[in-house]
Order: C-alpha cells, then sequence, then structure tokens
C-alpha cells in the first residue's frame, strides 16, 4: 500500500484520523478543515462520514475523520466502519494513504492498545497527542522524542481546542512520504500488546498524571449522593426552562416576521395563486423550517457547553440507573428531556449515544414526549371543553388536565422503549461505558463552532425536506380549486375551498375509520393537515370554521357545532378526550420523521415510528372514547 | 462460571486459594488487579478494548447516587461500569497500595 502515497499529485492524498472517543480527534479534524468539512453519512449505517480538504504546505489533501474506536477488531456495526473504510471496502469511500492517530496524553498507557494495532498496518503513520494542557496541569511528563524513537513514528503533543502546536502538525501533514516507519510491528495478542504498552510506557512517561485536584473537588460535590441529585436536578430544569422561556420570543418573532413577509408578498403581487403559492406555500414552508431554529441553536448551545465543560458524562452516570430500568442509559435521558421542547433538537441530541441500539430506540420513543407542538391543541380543546372550576386553591381543572397529558408522556415513552429493548431492538450486547474526563475550561470559539455546524446541518438536511413537505401540504389544502358561489364572505369562501380540495377530500374519505372516535370529517381535515406539524390543526379548524380568529370565536364555533343530520353535538366530551389522547400518541410532524430520516439514514425509521404511533393513538383514542361514552359523556 | 480446560493435573502448590472476587464486589476507595475476564463475547471484548487486561491495577472511586454504576480508575483514566459488566472481571485485591492512598 505504501506506493498509493506517491500516487500522481492530481488525486488528493487521503489522511484517515483514527482515534478512541473523547481523544480528541473531532477537534483536530475541526482545525484542519476549518468549515470546510462536509457531513454525510456512511453508507448504510447511523454513523457520521465527515470529510474536509486540507492545505498543508500548498498541497490540497482530504482528511477523513473516522468514527471513534477503541480497538481495530471491530465488535459492533459502527466499529467496522473503520476496518472497512481502512480496507477500501467501504463504497464510494477512498481507503486512507495514511493515517494519524490522535490519542489523550493522559490515558496514553490505555490508548497504546489502539496505537499498537494501527502500528500493524502498512500505511504510513503519525500520532498526535492531545490534551498536553491537562497532563502538564495533572502533574504528568511525557518525554515525546523517547515515545517517537519507541514507536518509531512521528509524535506531535497538541492542545487541540486552543490550537497550540497545530503549525508542526501541519507541516509534518504536509509530507508522509518522510514519516518514519516503526521497525518491529507490536504484538497481536491483547495480553501481549498491554506488556509492550506498559514498557513503552515505562520507557516515555517520566512522571504519571495524578487525579486532576480540581476534578476530583468538584465530583465531591457533583457525584454526592444527595448534593449530586439535587444538582443535577436543577441543571436539568434550569437546562429545560431555559430552552422554553429563551426560544419563545425569537419564535414569535420568526412567526410575525413570516406573518409579515406573507402579507407583503400579497400586497405586490395579483390575487390569485402565484400570491397564494408564494404566501402560503412557500414563505409559510420558510417559516416551517426557521421556527426550529432559536430552539436548535439555545438547545445545542446548553448541551455544547455542559458538555465541553464536562458535566454531560457526570450527568448520564447520575441518571445511568433510572434509564437502566428500561433498557436504555444515562446519554438517553438528555435527548428525551430536550424532547419536550421539540422532538428535532431531540432527536440530533441522541448522537451522544454510543450504542445504536439504544440510539435508535431514544430515537424512536422521543416523538412520544410532549413537545411544544401539541401545546396549541392542548390549550384549543381544553380551553374550549374543560370547565375553569378550580379544584384545589388555585389550581384549576384545566391547568390538571394539561399536567395529566404532560405526565403520560413520560410514561409511555418508557414503556414503549422497554418494549423495543425487549423485542425487536434488543442489546446488542455491549457493555455500558462512559469516560468521565476532567472537568474543562470550554474555548468560546470551539463551542461557537459547535453550535454552528448543528443548526447548519439541520438546515441542509432536515430543512429542505421539511421545506418541500410543506409546499406539498399546501399543494393538498388548496387544489383542486373549487370556485365558491358568490355571495360567500371571504371567510366562507376560504371554508368552502378547503373543504373541496385533496385534503379536505381525504378528511371526509376517512370519516368511516376515524367515527369509532368519534371524530367526523372537519376533524379527518385537521388531522390530514396537521401531519405537516401538530399545531397545525388549530388554523385548519379556524379555516373550517369559517371563524375570524384561533381563539375565542373558534372556541365557540366548535362547542357550538352539531351534526346537521342528527342535530347532536360534534365535540362532545368523549370526542374532546379521544382527540386530546390522540394528539398525545400521534406523529403528526414531517419535521420529525425528517430528523429521524436524517439520523437514522433511511426512511424505514421514520415509517416505523409513524405507524407504532398511529396504532397506538388510535387504539388509544378508540378507548378512551369508549371509556368516556360509557361513563356518559358521549352525546 | 468459566471452567479452566487445561486437563492435566494442577500442582497443588502454585494457586494461592483467593476467594473469587470480581470488580463489583470491591467497594469504593479500594483496589484491585485484574485476573481475567468472563466469559467470550463482545461485552468482555469490549471491556479488554478498554484497558482491562489481565495484571491491571484498578482502583475503585465511587458509586453513582442511584448506587449504580460504578466510577474506576485504570490506565490513567475514569471510566464508569454498571455492575453487571464489572461482574464480569476477575479480580484479586491489592493491598500493596500504600504509594496513593485515597484522598
Ligand atoms: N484540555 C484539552 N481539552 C481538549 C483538547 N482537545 C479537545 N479537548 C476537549 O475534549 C473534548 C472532546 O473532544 P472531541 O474532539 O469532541 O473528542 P472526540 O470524541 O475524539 O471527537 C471536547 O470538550 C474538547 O473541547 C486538548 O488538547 N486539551
Amino acid at each position: 500500500m505504501s506506493e498509493a502515497v506517491t500516487h500522481s499529485s492530481a488525486v488528493p492524498l487521503r489522511l484517515g484520523l483514527i482515534g478512541s472517543p473523547n481523544a480528541g480527534k473531532t477537534t483536530i479534524f475541526n482545525a484542519l478543515t476549518g468549515l470546510r468539512a462536509r457531513v454525510g453519512n456512511f453508507p448504510g449505517v447511523t454513523v457520521e462520514k465527515r470529510e474536509g480538504s486540507v492545505h498543508l504546505d500548498g498541497r490540497s489533501m482530504v482528511a477523513i475523520d473516522l468514527p471513534g474506536t477503541y480497538s481495530l477488531d471491530p465488535i459492533s456495526p459502527d466499529e467496522a466502519v473503520v476496518t472497512q473504510v481502512l480496507q477500501g471496502e467501504m463504497a464510494d469511500v477512498p481507503a486512507p494513504d495514511a493515517l494519524v492517530v490522535v490519542a489523550d496524553a493522559c490515558s496514553l498507557e490505555r490508548s497504546l492498545l489502539l496505537i499498537g494495532q494501527v502500528l500493524r498496518r502498512s500505511e504510513p503513520t503519525c500520532l498526535v497527542l492531545t490534551m498536553v494542557d491537562e497532563l502538564k496541569a495533572r502533574g504528568g511528563r511525557i518525554d515525546l522524542a523517547r515515545l517517537a524513537d519507541a514507536l518509531g513514528i512521528p509524535v506531535v503533543g497538541v492542545v487541540g481546542h486552543r490550537g497550540l502546536g497545530l503549525d508542526r502538525l501541519r507541516a509534518l501533514l504536509g509530507r508522509p512520504e518522510g514519516w518514519e516507519r516503526p521497525p518491529v510491528q507490536p504484538p497481536v495478542e491483547a495480553v501481549e500488546r498491554a506488556a509492550w504498552a506498559e514498557s513503552i510506557v515505562e520507557h516515555v512517561i517520566h512522571e504519571r498524571p495524578e487525579h486532576h485536584r480540581i476534578s476530583e473537588q468538584i465530583d465531591r460535590v457533583v457525584l454526592h449522593p444527595v448534593l449530586g441529585m439535587l444538582l443535577f436536578a436543577t441543571v436539568m430544569i434550569t437546562f429545560f426552562q431555559l430552552i422554553f422561556a429563551w426560544a419563545t420570543p425569537a419564535m414569535d418573532l420568526i412567526d410575525e416576521g413570516i406573518a409579515w413577509a406573507a402579507a407583503y408578498t400579497r400586497g405586490v403581487l395579483p390575487v390569485g395563486l402565484l400570491a397564494d403559492f408564494v404566501a402560503d406555500g412557500l414563505i409559510a414552508g420558510v417559516g416551517a423550517v426557521l421556527i426550529f431554529l432559536p430552539q436548535i441553536v439555545l438547545l445545542f448551545s446548553l448541551l455544547y457547553l455542559l458538555e465541553d465543560v464536562g458535566y454531560m458524562a457526570r450527568a448520564a452516570f447520575v441518571v445511568d440507573r433510572a434509564m437502566g430500568r428500561v433498557g436504555l442509559e444515562g446519554r438517553s435521558f438528555v435527548a428525551l428531556l430536550s424532547s419536550y421542547a421539540c422532538a428535532v433538537p431531540g432527536i440530533m441530541a441522541t448522537r451522544t449515544i454510543p450504542s445504536p441500539r439504544d440510539r435508535l430506540v431514544t430515537i424512536l420513543v422521543a416523538p412520544l414526549m410532549t413537545c411544544s407542538a401539541r401545546l396549541p391543541v392542548y390549550a384549543l380543546l381544553i380551553g374550549a371543553f374543560v370547565p375553569a372550576t378550580k379544584v384545589l386553591g388555585p389550581i384549576g381543572l384545566q391547568g390538571l388536565v394539561l399536567l395529566a397529558l404532560y405526565l403520560l408522556a413520560p410514561l409511555i415513552a418508557m414503556l414503549v422503549a422497554g418494549v423495543l429493548k425487549r423485542s425487536i431492538l434488543q442489546s446488542d450486547g455491549l457493555p455500558f461505558t462512559l469516560e468521565l474526563p476532567s472537568y474543562r475550561l470550554p474555548t468560546l470559539q470551539l463551542w461557537l463552532s459547535q453550535v454552528w455546524k448543528s443548526a447548519s446541518a439541520f438546515l441542509r438536511r432536515a430543512g429542505t425536506i421539511i421545506l418541500v413537505a410543506s409546499i406539498v401540504l399546501w399543494a393538498l389544502l388548496t387544489f383542486p380549486r373549487a370556485t365558491p358561489p358568490p355571495d360567500m364572505s371571504p371567510t366562507q369562501a376560504a371554508s368552502y375551498a378547503l373543504e373541496h380540495s385533496v385534503a379536505g377530500q381525504a378528511g371526509k374519505a376517512i370519516e368511516p375509520l376515524i367515527a369509532p372516535l368519534g371524530f367526523d370529517w372537519k376533524i379527518g381535515v385537521g388531522l390530514v393537515a396537521s401531519l405537516a406539524a401538530r399545531e397545525i390543526i388549530v388554523s385548519t379548524l379556524a379555516q373550517m370554521y369559517a371563524s375570524a380568529d384561533e381563539d375565542t370565536s373558534l372556541r365557540s364555533a366548535i362547542r357550538a357545532d352539531t351534526d346537521p343530520e342528527t342535530g347532536r353535538r360534534v365535540f362532545t366530551p368523549a370526542t374532546v378526550a379521544a382527540l386530546l389522547i390522540f394528539y398525545v400518541f400521534a406523529l403528526q410532524c414531517t419535521s420529525t420523521l425528517a430528523a429521524m430520516a436524517r439520523e437514522t439514514n433511511s426512511w424505514r425509521w421514520p415509517i416505523f415510528a409513524f405507524s407504532y404511533m398511529l396504532i397506538l393513538a388510535y387504539g388509544m383514542g378508540f378507548l378512551t372514547y369508549r371509556f368516556v361514552s360509557a361513563l356518559g359523556g358521549g352525546a | 462460571m468459566k471452567t479452566d480446560f487445561n486437563l492435566e493435573p494442577k500442582p497443588i502448590s502454585v494457586p494461592p486459594p483467593a476467594p473469587a472476587q470480581t470488580l463489583a464486589d470491591l467497594p469504593p476507595g479500594s483496589q484491585g488487579i485484574v485476573v481475567s475476564v468472563d466469559q467470550a463475547g463482545s461485552i468482555s471484548r469490549r471491556l479488554q478494548d478498554l484497558g482491562l487486561l489481565p495484571n491491571t491495577p484498578v482502583k475503585v472511586l465511587r458509586r453513582a447516587p442511584l448506587g449504580d454504576p460504578v466510577v474506576y480508575e485504570l490506565r490513567g483514566y475514569r471510566l464508569c461500569l454498571r455492575r453487571g459488566d464489572a461482574a464480569r472481571v476477575r479480580v484479586r485485591p491489592d493491598e500493596g497500595d500504600s504509594t496513593n492512598s485515597e484522598q
């Protein structure tokens, strides 16, 4: 394979970055490639593939970030990716020509187990030792020159997140042809390799790093049986509260901006299909994408801050046992908590979960959490039908119903997770492992770039799907265009047009299917329209009932609505209860489906999630309808 | 659980009658030395990849507030393991731990 290094300069040389998780590999990769990295997926797996061009010494190369791994003998499909790429067995991913091993200087002794395996390969290899700042702070000393001698390859020490040592690294990476090759190969067998690693450590480590004093002291509080739990609860509640409280003003602003832009286009374009398309299709679609940005940016800002400081691993450690009950692990907790605000960033946040199965289960149950898009639906129905009586002091019945709906979600999510882990997604036979890093001061630049990357990944990958889906839905709600009778008022005309559209017809067509839940065709239209996003049922109902606003008049309109043939009320208590329960379960959200498709790299799992949640929604809705009807709430 | 497949009779004097102990049995603050990792399979393989190999000293740092998992220190880093997984790692106690007494 060594001839690959000297190949023609037309094809850029490929550098493969290898390292165990948390070694600082991503930091090095980002520092080398800047914002030029292209993020994708390795074909067929959920592992993210990052590739970017690097300019070194006037020479253009491609750096490829291989998934973090502890060994080159794969035991999980995700780890197999590393081996496949190295062997050139991965379609569309040419094998790297030279290897850059990234290892944490503080745990060199363990990293040598992996380094030993890489050194048995034929590609030119160099070693980057990160975290040398931390090594120093912990009183450790490594003789890098001796290490390079002992291994027979070039070694560079860096402080990745502060960019120290990167110039030397760049100079080295520019000339893989000149890298020294190891004279002897390390042993294959693990125990022998460990002995080899130990002998090298004896030879090059002058001073072993001590415990990080400050980390030790902080952990005494953070992992304390009582204080630790209190802190965990405080951090999580604050985290959740901030996402809600801080994102809302920005989301309102985006809503207003979109409304303004739609009104503006209607002002400049002639009344007709084009104006409708631009205002209700295109601009509304862009709005549907942008509306997620505040929550995504906020969530990832907080998440990366907690991660970079070193708290995230502790949080996972503290909560692991509780999550382990249903077969998940500590790292699932944060993703699920985030999904309480919105499942889209929640699903994106599952990337920290190393076990592919656990990650998938977390993704599949995330949409069950009570996201903020359910609130308008709950608010409409509870506001219209639950009496505002006081139950206990200031606590009202309406609030209690809302609270019950919020608490129902995690219970169901845990149940479903437990079932999935015991049936189709049984454990992949990997132990739960979690490293506790030392506490660190994060750097602003790294933090900003991490947040920027998440936001732009969302816009590029999920955003496009959401935009297309919104436009398709607009078309379904618009065509075929029926001409309303001339004597109708504009709101009545809109209602008429909706009733005759494809979506309106679909609502009527599914009426027999949803009748067992007590839903009529108007609710059916709302269900169809809210496939895009749950809260759309509110505006659709407003349009159906030709009501002037989505609040007071819509409430009274649905309260007063009667069946023209039987004269019975449409929204009976049983119907309202069934509809609420339906929205607890149903995955009425294209954006979530798009995020799932992006994260799992296939449409199989979004379809699965949509189906199981629809079955749950229908089944539970039906039971609720029957139950409340039996109690006399059917009329 | 794992039996020795060596069919030759063992010399009686060599193995000291050490009680079978696993990493999960060690209390926080104590230290052990890995003897072996039980059973083949992906769990044991991963534990070995993480450095839990024979003769590795492992220190038990602390339990999570809910009692599980536990943080261990080995080979210069800190690793959290659940009880069930730690129970696969056979250890012998390491009393000669005078250099590095806890806190
Ligand atoms: N102190 C210190 N922290 C670093 C260094 N390099 C990376 N980090 C931090 O270590 C954490 C893990 O780094 P990351 O690059 O995500 O690791 P990866 O899992 O190997 O990709 C991040 O919080 C980084 O900010 C370094 O050289 N020194």
